[in-house]
């Protein structure tokens, strides 16, 4: 833009603002009501202040439990659900990348149909193939299970594009500086594409573990017990009564301690996640 | 210490291209043997092949009275330098020098012992802890070196390895890498498409063009006896200039020498041959020229002329030429004025006369 002219910048900025408004507002809102007691809470009429009643609220959410209808403590579906967004992430790019290195650095028969096939994951996400999929857990005897929880999320194509975009980039020479300098294709990987990818690594990790955390679908559909379930289903449940109010205080509180590990990662992550998806450092 | 002998060596892609078609040369036990040629003539590939970076179709490849041909590169005793460097960037200096030898279990001692040395002789003491980012290209280069220096092996090959160094730089470590060579006594085998880096650094040069060798030799006996067209116009800047002749033309100029007789050819003179002059030189050859355009470089003055639609022998009866351009090299900065009419001479034993397809240099 090469104008610049005040009223320009008034209405942008004015744009902006309600954005993050109505954004930042429901997180806010959420966070006053887990301040709150129940009855103030359902009254009606939402204060827009803190209230006193946030550690006991917090308290209650993380190591007691709510009444009848969800009766795990949240530290337990918290557990969970770090438990299941760390083994997708770390499976992830496990199989991504040793996959990827596969693909770009082997000759051989039908590399390139191993690949397209890998590709065509990209179409289906757990959504789409959930029956089978869960035929498959079920069959496995993996319902109610972390495995179960963290398998089938593994596996698909977006991990193994990344890396393998990555490796292209990579130049021969070094593969080549490599094998005379005695390294084998071991070494390769362990010595000199490993290191390089760090920053590839960690962008992944935080797409993936955010990605695990929210999962909502599949944990739902194959955890049957209580202590099994993750914080996003939990909040859920704790929504859903009969012939009792909803203790909505506790859900708010859930709700922010669920927002808090993934905003944690992209925090502690954003230097490294940013340049692994910009910078390519070789 | 060892030679590299290299027989009737073959290289076909699958899809047919052929991109080496048969070489055969030998490079004696600490010998400097460069590779030049214009890009895509093979030479790069002819490299990789003897470091095993690519596989061989047919022939042998013998390092130190070993044929290497299903080895594995590490296996080779070779170390090679790369035009981009390819250091491993993660790493430090030191590290970078240092892996090759770790790979092959060398007792760390040792391998201290030889990262020291290769870093005093290059001068990279003081950068050892550093990676490779924080270093300017021709510390990197120093570098690579370095990595080749330390595993001692039998043969340094170096693949195009300044062309990524500004000219002054390239002059200064043209003249390292010769020095250091001659130091470790190693033999060497170097591609470059820089002429001047190929006669300045070699003890045997390889001319190559597409796929084939068009000559080996001592650089300075290929500069003076070119064998064919193509080295003629490679070797030496400004390249010689080449002028066909008809029969006739090559009968009137070469009289009396048998082997020139008959049919028709190629003419060749080295722009560093002629002579300005208003004399003519018996049995020589004389180009009236027309100046179109001065380079003047300073010690040396480049002059481009076209010819006058004909060729003076002296000796015998002038025929008609087509007409084409014609560089003169004249010392100084003294040059005629463009547009101005000159007369460049050139003595008998300066001319150069090739078969009419360029293939084949026929001794006057």
């Amino acid at each position: 833009m090469v104008e610049h002219r005040p009223w320009n910048d008034i209405i942008a900025y004015a744009i902006l603002t309600l954005g993050v408004f109505i954004v930042a507002f429901p997180v806010y809102v959420a966070m006053i009501a887990s301040t709150h007691d129940a009855a103030t809470v359902v009254g009606g009429r939402m204060p827009l202040s803190p209230g006193g009643h946030a550690l006991e609220n917090y308290y209650r959410a993380i190591f007691v439990g709510g009444s009848r209808t969800a009766p795990e403590p949240v530290g337990q579906l918290l557990l969970n659900s770090f438990i299941s967004a760390i083994g997708i992430a770390v499976g992830k790019i496990c199989i991504s990348i040793l996959s990827a290195y596969a693909v770009v650095y082997f000759r051989f028969p039908f590399r390139k149909t191993a690949f397209w096939i890998i590709f065509v994951t990209l179409m289906l996400p757990v959504e789409v193939r959930i029956y089978p999929t869960y035929k498959v857990v079920a069959d496995l005897r993996m319902l109610d299970t972390y495995a179960g929880l963290i398998l089938p999320l593994i596996a698909s194509a977006t991990g193994t594009l990344l890396f393998r975009q990555f490796f292209m980039t990579v130049p021969d020479e070094l593969l080549e500086a490599s094998r005379i300098d005695g390294a084998g294709p071991f070494r390769f990987f362990k010595d000199t594409l490993l290191p390089l990818s760090i920053t590839t690594i960690s962008a992944l990790f935080v797409i993936q573990f955010i990605y695990g955390w929210n999962q909502y679908l599949w944990p739902l559909l194959i955890t049957t017990q209580d202590s099994m379930q993750t914080i996003v289903t939990g909040i859920k449940k704790m929504l859903v009564t009969t012939d009792e109010l909803a203790e909505w205080q506790l859900a708010m509180a859930t709700a922010v301690l669920a927002m808090l590990p993934p905003v944690a990662v992209v925090i502690f992550m954003q230097r490294l996640f940013v340049r692994g998806l910009v910078e390519t450092e070789k | 210490m060892a030679n590299v002998v290299l027989r009737d060596v073959r290289k076909t892609y699958t899809g047919g291209f052929e991109a080496i078609k048969g070489i055969d040369f030998e490079v004696g036990d600490g010998q400097f043997c460069v590779l030049v040629g214009p890009s895509g003539c093979g030479k790069s590939t002819l490299l990789r092949m003897v470091a095993g970076l690519e596989t061989i179709t047919s022939g042998d490849i013998d390092i130190g009275g070993r044929i290497v041909n299903q080895i594995e590169p590490a296996d080779r005793d070779i170390a090679m330098v790369f035009q981009n460097y390819a250091l491993y960037p993660h790493m430090t200096v030191y590290n970078n020098m240092a892996y090759g030898l770790r790979n092959r279990r060398m007792p760390e001692p040792e391998i201290d012992t030889r990262v020291q040395e290769a870093a005093r002789i290059l001068e990279l003491s003081t950068m050892l802890d550093r990676k490779p980012r924080q270093l300017s290209g021709g510390q990197r280069q120093r570098v690579a070196m370095g990595r080749a220096i330390v595993r001692q092996p039998k043969v340094f090959l170096f693949d195009e390895p300044l062309s990524n160094l500004d000219a002054k730089l390239r002059i200064a470590m043209r003249v390292e890498i010769r020095k250091l060579q001659r130091r470790l006594n190693t033999t060497s085998i170097y591609v470059t498409h820089d002429q001047l880096e190929a006669m300045t650094l070699a003890d045997i040069l390889v001319v190559m063009n597409s796929g084939r060798v068009e000559q080996i030799g001592n650089p300075l006996d290929i500069y003076q006896k070119p064998a064919t067209t193509f080295v003629a116009s490679f070797i030496g800047a400004p390249p010689m200039n080449l002028m066909p002749l008809r029969a006739d033309e090559i009968r009137s100029q070469f009289a009396g020498d048998s082997r020139a007789a008959g049919e028709s050819g190629i003419l060749g003179i080295r722009p560093e041959d002629f002579v300005i002059s208003a004399e003519t030189i018996a049995g020589g050859i004389a180009l009236d020229l027309t100046v179109e355009a001065i380079e003047r470089v300073g010690a040396e003055t480049f002059v481009y002329g076209t010819r006058q639609h004909e060729i003076q022998g002296v000796a015998a009866n002038p025929g008609e030429l087509p007409p084409g351009e014609v560089i003169v090299r004249i010392p100084g900065a003294v040059a005629p004025a463009i547009g101005e009419r000159i007369k460049a001479v050139a003595p008998r034993e300066n001319l150069h006369l090739f078969s009419a397809d360029g293939r084949q240099r026929i001794e006057l």
